[in-house]
This record gives structure tokens, C-alpha cells and sequence, in this order.
């Protein structure tokens, strides 16, 4: 039993503390936003945010989280208001969808580092997570959006 | 609007609906629905409008990403004159009623979707729409010819009062179908034809979307399956000791293609899985690699093979003039849908359950009837949204291994495959060899074309009574339908077979003749030192739709305009599943590195439905085009498929994608296809770009340059 902070709450999870964090989070405590695509640190569709930073949950122990703080898609807003997703939206971002989580969260972390991220900072932290259906353009287009909102709510 | 029979009026179905609303369904199958009465309301229905004004749409085809469920319910709204934001899309259930017209089943494929259920699904909307306002005719007691329906309401014109659909549904569903509809023109459309957001965004950015993998059911067990690491290998037996020790493992049993190992969840199914000592018979193809596979086909070309095409006399012609011969290879290539291969089956004795990220709902259903014997009606086929499918999903391997566990197992089981197993047990895209000889007079115009191909057969597979006397349409798709006007011209086909499994992947032949074709094609035209759009516009005199995209991509790229130093553009053209596609890559060479900096596609596909989400097609689909042209490829060495993950089958990354500008031709004819046309002409355009750069034609696929 290892116990896990999942989206601001505490939880229990029955997983062996080797199992990577993405199956206690899928299979464990049924948070199926989060994507299995590699299994190898790879593709990037399991990224969750570990104390604000993206991780890839396919490779990270569970013990190795025990304690510290998880996001997961489920957590980002309780009800798509954030700029991030909101952006998204307003791009038509998904096709198939599948990556998205992976996609947005890694965007999540690039504006808390870079509220204001250059061409190349968005390619350079976007690449992470591969998109077999080609949101790629889009997804340049959304972070930006996402970093237009995120500084109007800054101001006002 | 004009006045149209129903097409199908006898096995149209209005009914009321559980709550009071109003029903309509189109039973398809003849036979299936003939004997239906009212009382017997079949519950597939294509649209539900509830009494509070909510409506309801079943999309038959599968959303895998392309946006059909938002594409379909768009047909049915606007001749129901919907209120859009009042509009719900759901997957339908498998059922014959939900067979898409062009391919006789509910399946999702061939681009068809929309033009499938182009006639059928309006037709469905039109019928709710006019049963809504007779209602409401009825009701005031005036002419239906003086009320009007608009955005879920229907309005009396002489005195304007208005009723919502919600209050007349209950009316319309106890009137008789009509024998003819209204049908809108193409002006008249409010939906069609003016971008819509998905309806499945919303449930796409927060996770609650639900895929096949996301499928949970009480007492469900996951599985994973050993299959054989050769390409036929048989299971000889097994020692599940160590993995039935594995805690969270529940049983291990063998099933069709290896050994299932089951689990509380699919890391310890995994860990159990590793844990398996299995022997396997390496079976007849353990020796076999990509070079034996190409020998083969080398041997099929020089046997021959059917002729697909032909006209004039291309013998005679090959010694009349500049003679110019090409072997182009394509290899095979993987689906890799970011949702690996799974399946979820619940069989029982009175029935069973399938939850399914499928394109083929009705294959799907039939797969569970063969094994468990249970009849139609008891196997219920629940459609997930699917992680990409691209063809691969047409398949039922993964089916049948859910249905055999959950027979075995006794309860839900959910099959996954690891990202090794979706990549070595994948049917891939048929590699092919082709054969290219062209002739120049002495003008240096084209006045022969002969194309060989020599390749594996997908329908020997699938559909195998389909391929007679050697041929397989699919595998001469973009060859056959050559667009320019050359005189002298001849295509064949040698079917070859090899031990690697093919299937349909996106564009299907189109993807690979596309690129042989318009390759050479640039070789001829710069041995006679033209201009590759130019002479393209020439020899497509005949072809009104090809020159338009030519002309629009051409014009929108600048082509022609001086390019940044070390800079080229390729051009590429090609017809598919009903449409036409254009596209002008600019690229460059950085050490040895192909660059993509920008592709500017043109699209003709008839009536733009949905014009954001065709430019999120073709988008997708050069993305996906540039993954098999610059990344990698599907190689066989002892019997085994060598790339077991995304580090030897690397697919195109963001900061490798090139700006991408989508124009759409302007059109009124019925839809074509939109899911793969842009796919054929990414390789041949940045093909030919590699070639303008280096001077050296590029015959072989993913594009290697020297550095």
C-alpha cells in the first residue's frame, strides 16, 4: 500500500512501490486521463505534472512518489476554465485525443517556467509528446493563446 | 430546396421514444426492419428529439480523430433544422440499420464516412424536420406550407407564433413518413459548409474522453499475450510457474495466438507476462529477412505480372525515343495509433458485451458470434473513441483475443498490448518494388509510361475471393488512375507473396504509387529541363479538378519566386478516395538532414462540410505522410519485425513540423473523401524538393540523403 497525493487529495494506492506510477494511477485509482503510449519514457502521452514539473509516469516508481504532489488531467480545472485548456478549445486542438493530456500538461509546465515562451522554447518543450494524428500546428498556436490568457488574468 | 423520393422510404422507421419524443431510424439490410412496426421500434435510432427540446444523434461511423461524429451529426442537424447547442452526438450500437451505404457494413474506412451517409443521413434530418412541422400545422390548424422550421423551433409565418421541436415531438412521432422530403440546396445549408467546433473537444482536453483502454468494469482482469516473436511461429507449450507466482497475476491459459497471462491490473499482467517460459516453434519464415522479402519481389517483376492498365503501344515506343528507367522501393510501414491495440469482452450465457475502439462494428460482432455462438442481438458491440486507427483497427486479432479470454476467464477481460506488441504483430502497409520506364520524343514530351509493381496483396489477406487472376485493386490504387494524358501508357501488377501481414494504412495503395509515380514523373520532366508544375498543367488538359488544386497550391506557395539559400520546393498531385490533393513542400538539407519548412496544400473535396476540420485533416495527414517519409520503416530480419518501439520507429516530433496552409477549393458537388487524400502527395512533394536540391532522384523511402 503506498500512499500517493493525487490532485490536492490524499490517496491510497495497492500497487507494489516499483510499479510505475502511470498503471497505480490507471489501474490503482482509475485516473484514465493519464495515457499509457511507450512504456520506455518515449512518447510522452503518460506525462503528469510531480510537484509542478512534468514527469513521465510510465518510468517513475510509485514509491519513489510517495508523499509529494501528483497533477493529473482530472485536476487541471473542474471544468475546462483553465487558460491552458480553454486554449486548447479554442484552437480545435484534438483529433483522435488520446495524447492530449500528455500535451497539455507538458504545456501547463512550460508557462509556469516561461509565462511568455519564445517559437523555439514551445517546439523544444512541445516535442515531448508525440501526436500520431498531427496537432502539431495547433498546438504551437494553443500555447501561445494559452500564454495570451494567462497574462490578461495576470493583469486584471 | 428540392423535392426528393426517399431513397430507402420502405425501411424508414418514426416512432416514440422512451419519455415521449420522437424517434427515426433507417433500418438498412433488407430484410433487417422489413417487418418492423411501430410497435417494434427498432432503438437504433438515428435521431431523438426529447420533449425538452434536447436531440440526440447516433453516428454510425467510428471517431478515431478525423471528426466524423461531429461530421455526420452536422448532416442530420441541419436539414432537422436543429438548434445546434442543443445537439448531443453518441456512437451508435452495431446494428445493420447503421451499415454505411458504400460498404454494405458499419465500418469506418476508404474515406467513406461522409460520403456514405452523405444522402441517407440529411434524408433522416429532412424526415424529422417535416413530421415536426406538419405537427405544428396540425396543431394551429393552418397549411404546413405556411410554417417554417428554424434552429429547433417552428414558426407560423402569417402571425409568427412559434413552437419548439420539444413540445411537437411527441405529435410528430404518430405521423405517417412522408414518401418525399425537402432536401436542402447547397445555399440553402446553415451547418454544412460553415466550420463547426468538434463536439468531442470538450471531454478531449479535461480526460474523460473514454477510450478502449479506459474501459473498466467490475471484476474485470487485464490480459496480456505472449505471441510468437517470428512471423508464423506456433506455441508449443508453456511453464507458467513463475508467472502465476507474480502477485496480482489470476490465471494464465493459452488462447488462440500465444499465452494469456490475466491480472488485477496490467502491470503485474506485464511482470507476468516476462515471467513466462514459453517454446515456441519458430515455424517456416524464421529465416527470412527484408533482403530475401525484396528478392522476391525483384523475381515477381522480372515473371510479370497482370495488366491493370493500358493503352497505345508502349513496347513500340520504347525504342523511339530518350529512354529513362527507375527502380523506386517503398517500405513497409507500421500503423503506430498512439492507443495501443486493445479490446474489453464480457461474454456470458445470455450475451455479450464489447467495448471497442473499432472501425469495423460489424466484423467486430461477427468475430464474438463465431466464437461464442450466440446470435446477433446478444452481442453488443459499445464503440470507445479510438487512439488514432488508420486502418489498423479494422481488424479483429485484438477482438478475438477478448472474447476467447473472457470465454476462458469467466468474466470482463480487457486485452492490452504493450507498444512492442502493437508494433511487431501490426499488419503493416505492403512494401512494394516498382519497375519505372519512361520516353521522351524529341521535343522532351512523355509519349510512354510503363510502371511495373511487384508487392504483397492486402486482399489476399482480408478478402482473398476478392483477388481474381492475380489482382488486387487496392494495390494499384494512385498507379492505375495515372491522371496525365500520355499516349502511350501500360501499369501491371505482380502479386508477390511474403510472410509479412498487410493491411490497410491510411491512403492504402495511393500511399505508396503516389509517391513512385510522381517521383518519376520529375525525372522525366527534368530530363526534358521543364518546370515541374508547368509540365504537370500540361499533361492534365483533361483533368479541370486536378489543375485547380495544382494552380492554387502552386500560386499560394509562390512557386516559381525566389526561395532562402539552400532552399527548394517539390510539387506532388494526387486523386484518392474521391478527392483531389495538391501540395508544395519547401525543404531543405542541414547536414545531411532533410528540413520541412512549410507545405501549402490545396484540397478538392466537393461540398466542404466542416471546412476547420478538413484543414485539421490534411494537417494530420502531412504530419502523418512525413513520418513515412523522413523517419523510419518496418524491416524484417530472422523471422522478426525489428522495431518494437518508438526508438526505431520514431515518429515525426513537433519541432520537426513544418508551418502547414490548407485552401480549400470552393465546391457544390457531393463530398469526397477527407480522412486520406492529403496522405499521398507529402512523400512525392518533399521527395521532389530533395531531388531539385541534389540533383539526385530520391528512389527510396524514409528519404536518406548523404551528409
Amino acid at each position: 500500500m503506498v500512499e500517493l497525493q493525487v490532485n490536492g487529495r490524499r490517496v491510497e494506492v495497492s500497487l507494489p512501490g516499483e510499479a510505475p506510477l502511470l498503471w497505480a494511477l490507471r489501474d490503482g485509482l482509475r485516473f484514465t486521463g493519464t495515457k499509457y503510449g511507450c512504456g520506455i519514457g518515449l512518447c510522452g502521452v503518460c506525462t503528469v505534472l510531480l510537484d509542478g514539473e512534468p514527469v513521465r509516469s510510465c518510468l517513475t516508481p510509485l514509491a519513489s512518489v510517495s508523499g509529494r504532489s501528483i497533477l493529473t488531467i482530472e485536476g487541471l480545472s473542474p471544468d475546462r476554465s483553465h487558460p491552458v485548456q480553454r486554449a486548447w478549445i479554442a484552437e480545435q486542438v484534438p483529433q483522435c485525443g488520446y495524447c492530449q493530456s500528455g500535451q497539455i500538461l507538458t504545456a501547463v509546465a512550460l508557462l509556469a517556467r516561461h509565462p511568455r515562451p519564445t517559437d523555439a522554447q514551445i517546439d523544444a518543450a512541445l516535442s515531448a509528446v508525440l501526436c500520431r494524428c498531427g496537432t502539431y500546428p495547433r498546438i504551437r498556436r494553443a500555447v501561445r493563446r494559452a500564454a495570451g490568457l494567462m497574462a490578461g488574468e495576470a493583469a486584471s | 430546396m428540392i423535392r426528393a423520393r426517399l431513397t430507402r422510404r420502405a425501411f424508414l422507421r418514426v416512432g416514440v421514444a422512451a419519455g415521449g419524443g420522437l424517434l427515426i431510424g433507417f433500418p438498412w439490410a433488407p430484410g433487417i426492419g422489413e417487418s418492423g412496426t411501430r410497435a417494434a421500434f427498432s432503438p437504433n435510432a438515428w435521431l431523438t428529439v426529447h420533449p425538452d427540446g434536447r436531440v440526440d444523434l447516433r453516428v454510425a461511423s467510428s471517431e478515431m480523430g478525423q471528426g466524423v461524429l461531429t461530421g455526420i451529426a452536422m448532416l442530420i442537424a441541419d436539414e432537422l433544422e436543429a438548434d445546434w447547442s442543443r445537439v448531443r452526438a453518441k456512437q451508435a450500437p452495431a446494428a445493420p440499420d447503421f451499415a454505411n451505404p458504400l460498404m454494405g457494413r458499419q465500418q469506418t474506412g476508404g474515406s467513406t464516412a461522409i460520403r456514405g451517409f452523405w444522402r441517407v443521413a440529411r434524408e433522416a434530418g429532412a424526415v424529422g424536420r417535416e413530421l415536426l412541422v406538419e405537427a405544428a400545422a396540425a396543431r394551429w390548424g393552418v397549411d404546413a406550407g405556411e410554417c417554417l422550421a428554424r434552429r429547433g423551433v417552428v414558426i407560423h409565418e402569417p402571425t409568427g407564433r412559434r413552437l419548439d421541436y420539444g413540445v411537437l415531438a411527441a405529435a410528430a412521432a404518430r405521423l405517417p413518413v412522408p414518401e418525399a422530403v425537402f432536401l436542402k440546396e447547397p445555399e440553402e445549408f446553415r451547418l454544412i459548409g460553415r466550420s463547426q467546433p468538434r463536439l468531442d473537444t470538450p471531454q478531449k482536453v479535461d480526460g474523460s474522453a473514454r477510450f478502449g483502454l479506459d474501459v473498466r468494469l467490475p471484476g474485470m482482469w487485464t490480459a496480456v499475450v505472449a505471441r510468437s516473436p517470428t512471423l508464423g511461429g506456433r506455441l508449443r507449450g508453456f511453464d507458467a510457474r513463475a508467472a502465476r507466482a507474480v502477485p496480482g497475476v489470476r490465471a494464465v491459459f493459452p488462447i488462440e495466438s500465444g499465452v494469456a497471462v490475466l491480472a488485477d491490473h496490467f502491470w503485474a499482467a506485464a511482470q507476468g507476462r516476462e515471467a513466462l517460459r514459453v517454446h515456441w516453434d519458430p515455424g517456416p519464415h524464421a529465416g527470412v529477412d527484408s533482403a530475401a522479402i525484396e528478392r522476391n519481389f525483384a523475381e515477381g517483376l522480372a515473371h510479370g505480372g497482370v495488366v491493370e492498365r493500358e493503352t497505345g503501344d508502349v513496347d513500340r515506343t520504347v525504342r523511339e525515343g530518350r529512354f529513362v528507367e527507375a527502380l523506386y522501393r517503398v517500405p513497409y510501414q507500421a500503423h503506430a495509433c498512439m492507443e495501443p491495440m486493445n479490446a474489453t469482452a464480457d461474454v456470458r450465457a445470455d450475451g455479450c458485451d464489447l467495448y471497442l475502439p473499432t472501425q469495423a462494428q460489424t466484423a467486430s460482432q461477427e468475430t464474438a458470434m463465431r466464437l461464442t455462438g450466440l446470435p446477433r442481438e446478444r452481442v453488443r458491440v459499445h464503440t470507445t473513441f479510438l487512439g488514432g486507427g488508420f486502418g489498423r483497427r479494422s481488424e479483429q486479432d485484438f477482438v478475438r483475443e477478448a472474447v476467447q479470454c473472457s470465454m476462458k476467464a469467466g468474466r470482463p477481460v480487457q486485452v492490452v498490448w504493450s507498444r512492442e506488441d502493437d508494433l511487431t504483430h501490426d499488419v503493416y502497409r505492403p512494401a512494394t518494388l516498382n519497375r519505372m520506364r519512361g520516353v521522351l520524343d524529341g521535343k522532351g514530351r512523355i509519349v510512354s509510361w510503363e510502371h511495373n509493381i511487384a508487392g504483397p496483396s492486402i486482399l489476399a489477406r482480408v478478402a482473398p475471393d476478392r483477388v481474381r487472376g492475380g489482382r488486387d485493386p487496392t494495390s494499384v490504387e494512385g498507379a492505375a488512375n495515372l491522371p496525365y494524358a500520355i499516349p502511350n501508357l501500360r501499369v501491371t501488377y505482380a502479386l508477390v507473396e511474403a510472410p509479412v501481414p498487410v493491411g490497410f494504412w491510411r491512403s492504402v495503395g495511393a500511399s505508396q504509387n503516389a509517391y513512385v509515380t510522381e517521383c518519376f514523373l520529375d525525372e522525366l520532366i527534368a530530363e526534358a529541363g521543364a518546370d515541374p508544375v508547368e509540365r504537370r498543367l500540361e499533361l492534365l488538359r483533361d483533368r479541370p479538378r486536378h489543375r485547380r488544386v495544382l494552380e492554387l497550391a502552386a500560386g499560394r506557395a509562390g512557386w516559381g519566386d525566389a526561395l532562402p539559400e539552400g532552399r527548394a520546393h517539390g510539387v506532388a498531385v494526387a486523386e484518392s478516395f474521391g478527392s483531389v490533393v495538391a501540395q508544395v513542400a519547401e525543404v531543405s538539407i542541414d547536414a545531411g538532414r532533410v528540413r520541412v519548412h512549410r507545405v501549402v496544400c490545396a484540397v478538392d473535396c466537393g461540398i466542404a462540410v466542416n471546412p476547420d476540420l478538413i484543414g485539421q485533416q490534411m494537417e494530420s495527414a502531412v504530419v502523418f505522410g512525413l513520418t513515412a517519409t523522413l523517419k523510419g520503416a518496418i524491416t524484417v530480419r530472422a523471422g522478426r519485425v525489428e522495431q518494437r518501439n518508438f526508438d526505431t520507429f520514431a515518429l515525426l516530433r513537433l519541432d520537426e513540423c513544418p508551418r502547414i496552409e490548407v485552401h480549400i477549393v470552393p465546391g457544390t458537388d457531393p463530398p469526397g473523401g477527407v480522412g486520406e487524400p492529403g496522405v499521398p502527395p507529402v512523400a512525392p512533394a518533399v521527395a521532389n524538393a530533395v531531388f531539385a536540391l541534389t540533383g539526385r532522384p530520391v528512389r527510396s523511402l524514409p528519404i536518406r540523403v548523404a551528409g
